[in-house]
């Protein structure tokens, strides 16, 4: 039988892969070299792949995005790990005025992937629990994805190797070691800028991304028991996003819930929910509803953390309202 | 390729200490380096009429005064290796080959400029020429420029990034994660100092606490020189030693050039928190008549050959403004274009 693969096995097996099939792409961050990675992603490719290709730097998130940067202008395809997604504000100019903008400027090429663990659910505190999707949503010249499969982990990660745009690749920390699947063998991406349907329905839908999928996909099994039929679109990429995909399945239900781990005010979701408006309007039988982590800093102790983020109850409360439409 | 460098056997008897690269230079490298400084301070002279004529929309910041350090520096590198200038860096453009024509049209705004008008003055780069252009974030270019340097060693290449930095971006946190980046991974990256003592109005004593900023090279373990600016020869001699050691992998170095600033920091700016004297004292130190004057002393150029020079450079200049002037502006609608790579 078929091994299955975590979410984070996808991650190193996808970076694995693309590093042997491509001489240029290398790895650079804190501790990802001897120790493997915070989180093991790297574990055992020092070993294979040698010291010049998996780079442990100093602790400078700054001079590791700009490095970045160089390096992809001269020819190569870096993949710069941020040890904690929270870490990368640390180089955020970098990202949002260097990388995101040489092309349009000169018209350098900036092939770079920024790999950013993300999200809470894990006791990490203000500080390694965050989703920063938010803060460059809104930079032009930027390309965000954030996979919340193993299949879509490592075939996200392996179109954002080949893209010739910086990428931010969010990948969520509570999923890394819950979430496994079967992998084909063959050499397949997941393109950059298209969602999938997740689970078909009629009755209301559910646009999200990344860990929250899966709260939206247990409300869904939990709502058919009650003869609702809830649609469920994996955006997969933020930026740019599959606005066909979205406004399809807004038009089909007439009821849309948006839903992130993020949080609220400014979230990506305010986009979404505007676009399907502006969009869909006259298809709407509820307004759109948002769903998101609330307006504070993410909390340690874990009453409070829960009391914070989205959970399937909450999504279920959520759709049950717009169900009452 | 690399550059042949002769020995012609020039004496540099004004100079202290005749440098171990620079009296390898040939009077047709001497001719190109002070032909180089002099397109760079005409054209800036130019520019500034131009925006003075309201031709020119967007700031203009000069490299007056300097032009020994953008051109003298540059002209150390060899074709392969990476150019990430800044913006009082114009000699260091026209030395890598980028030419007038486009230069000019880029402070134009014109399409055909190497930003299509989406970008203003010396924020330009070119990938055909291995030069990388700055963003206005003082000191975002230092990692970049170590980061160019070591994708090129990657690949087996002894590339060298020369890069550049202010009296005031090296206060800048990216300087210290650069420079110690750098060093620890003993990658080939040359940073030159353009301490030309102000940094917009703030001058040297609000900015920095000690005698040199050349002197932070002990904190990384790297080599710290501290050169004329004002002299071109002492200038291309320690960034050709930079070079050089980079290539041979001997990790980065960190030079300081002692300059003025001769303008205010943009042409807006009537530079009156300098004190007249203190500009008169540096007008007595320009770095083109010094040269020249050198270059006539050591009998390597005649008078004749000077002032030929020098309408050379202003022909070379008019020609470009009315290339650029003739040159069409986009469209507005072409600003959508060129957001992502293909």
């Amino acid at each position: 039988m078929v091994k299955p693969v975590t979410y984070i096995e996808a991650i190193s097996q996808g970076l694995r892969e693309e590093m042997r099939n491509d001489e240029s792409v290398f790895c650079l961050g804190e501790d990802i070299g001897v120790y493997g990675g915070a989180f093991k992603v790297t574990k055992g490719f020092l070993d294979e792949f040698g010291r010049d290709r998996i780079l442990d730097t100093p602790l400078a998130e700054s001079a590791i995005l700009g490095t970045a940067v160089g390096a992809a202008l001269n020819g190569m395809r870096p993949v710069a790990e941020m040890q904690f997604a929270d870490f990368v504000t640390s180089g955020f100019n970098q990202i949002v005025n260097n990388a995101a903008k040489v092309h349009y400027r000169w018209g350098g090429k900036v092939p770079m992937v920024v790999r950013l663990p993300c999200g809470g659910g894990v006791h990490g505190g203000p500080y390694h629990s965050q989703n920063v999707e938010a803060w460059f949503f809104r930079v032009p010249g930027l390309k965000i994805v954030a996979p919340s499969f193993p299949y879509d982990a490592k075939g996200l990660l392996k179109a954002a190797i080949r893209d010739n745009n910086p990428v931010l690749y969010m990948e969520h920390k509570y999923l890394y070691r819950r979430i496994k699947e079967v992998l084909p063998d063959d050499d397949y991406i997941v393109p950059i800028g298209r969602g999938i349907i997740r689970r078909e329905g009629n009755d209301v839908t559910v646009v999200t991304y990344g860990s929250t999928v899966h709260l939206a996909l247990e409300a869904a099994e939990e709502l058919e028991k009650e003869g609702f039929y809830v649609e469920v679109v994996d955006m997969l990429s933020i930026l740019p996003f599959d606005k066909e995909l979205m406004l399809d399945s807004a038009k089909k239900t007439g009821k849309v819930l948006v839903l992130h781990e993020d949080t609220l005010t400014g979230g990506v979701g305010a986009e979404f929910s505007a676009v399907i408006t502006e969009n869909a309007f006259e298809y709407l039988d509820a307004p759109v509803r948002r769903l998101a982590s609330i307006d504070t800093p993410v909390p340690y102790s874990p009453k409070l953390e829960e009391f914070f983020m989205p959970n399937t109850e909450k999504v279920l409360k959520s759709l049950r309202e717009l169900l009452a439409y | 390729m690399p550059r042949t460098v002769k020995n012609t056997g020039i004496k540099q008897k004004k100079r202290s200490e005749p440098g171990e690269y620079s009296s390898l230079l040939s009077k047709k490298e001497l001719n190109k380096l002070l032909y180089n400084m002099k397109l760079h301070r005409e054209s800036e002279e130019r520019i500034l009429k131009l925006y003075r004529q309201g031709k020119i929309v967007g700031g203009v910041y000069t490299g007056s005064g300097m032009e020994a350090i953008a051109v003298g520096s540059a002209y150390a590198l060899e074709d392969e290796d990476i150019l990430v200038p800044l913006h009082r860096d114009m000699g260091a453009h026209i030395v890598r080959g980028n030419p007038l024509k486009r230069i000019f049209c880029q402070y134009l705004g014109r399409a055909n400029g190497p930003t299509k008008g989406r970008d203003g003055n010396m924020h330009m780069g070119d990938p055909e020429l291995n030069i990388y252009g700055m963003v206005s974030h003082l000191g975002t270019m230092m990692p970049v420029a170590l980061g160019a340097a070591l994708a090129g060693r990657m690949r087996g290449e002894k590339t060298v990034a020369l890069t550049y930095i202010g009296d005031g971006g090296a206060s800048i946190g990216d300087f210290h994660e650069a420079l110690n980046m750098a060093s620890v991974l003993k990658a080939g990256l040359v940073l030159v100092v353009e301490n030309n003592q102000y940094a917009y109005s703030t001058p040297n004593s609000y900015q920095y606490n000690s005698k040199n900023i050349a002197d932070r090279a002990i904190g990384y373990n790297i080599p710290g020189v501290i050169v004329d600016g004002n002299d071109i020869l002492d200038v291309y001699e320690a960034v050709r030693k930079a070079v050089l050691d980079a290539k041979a992998g001997k990790g980065p170095t960190l030079i300081e050039a002692k300059t003025m600033r001769m303008h205010g920091h943009s042409a807006h700016d009537d530079h009156k928190y300098v004190p007249p004297e203190k500009l008169e004292e540096w007008r007595a130190k320009d770095p083109i008549l010094r040269f020249e004057d050198h270059l006539r002393k050591s009998k390597v150029f005649t008078e004749k050959e000077l002032e030929k020079l020098h309408d050379k450079v202003l022909m070379e200049i008019e020609e470009a403004v009315e290339f650029a002037e003739k040159s069409p502006l986009p469209e507005g609608h072409e600003a959508l274009e060129g957001v992502y790579a293909d």
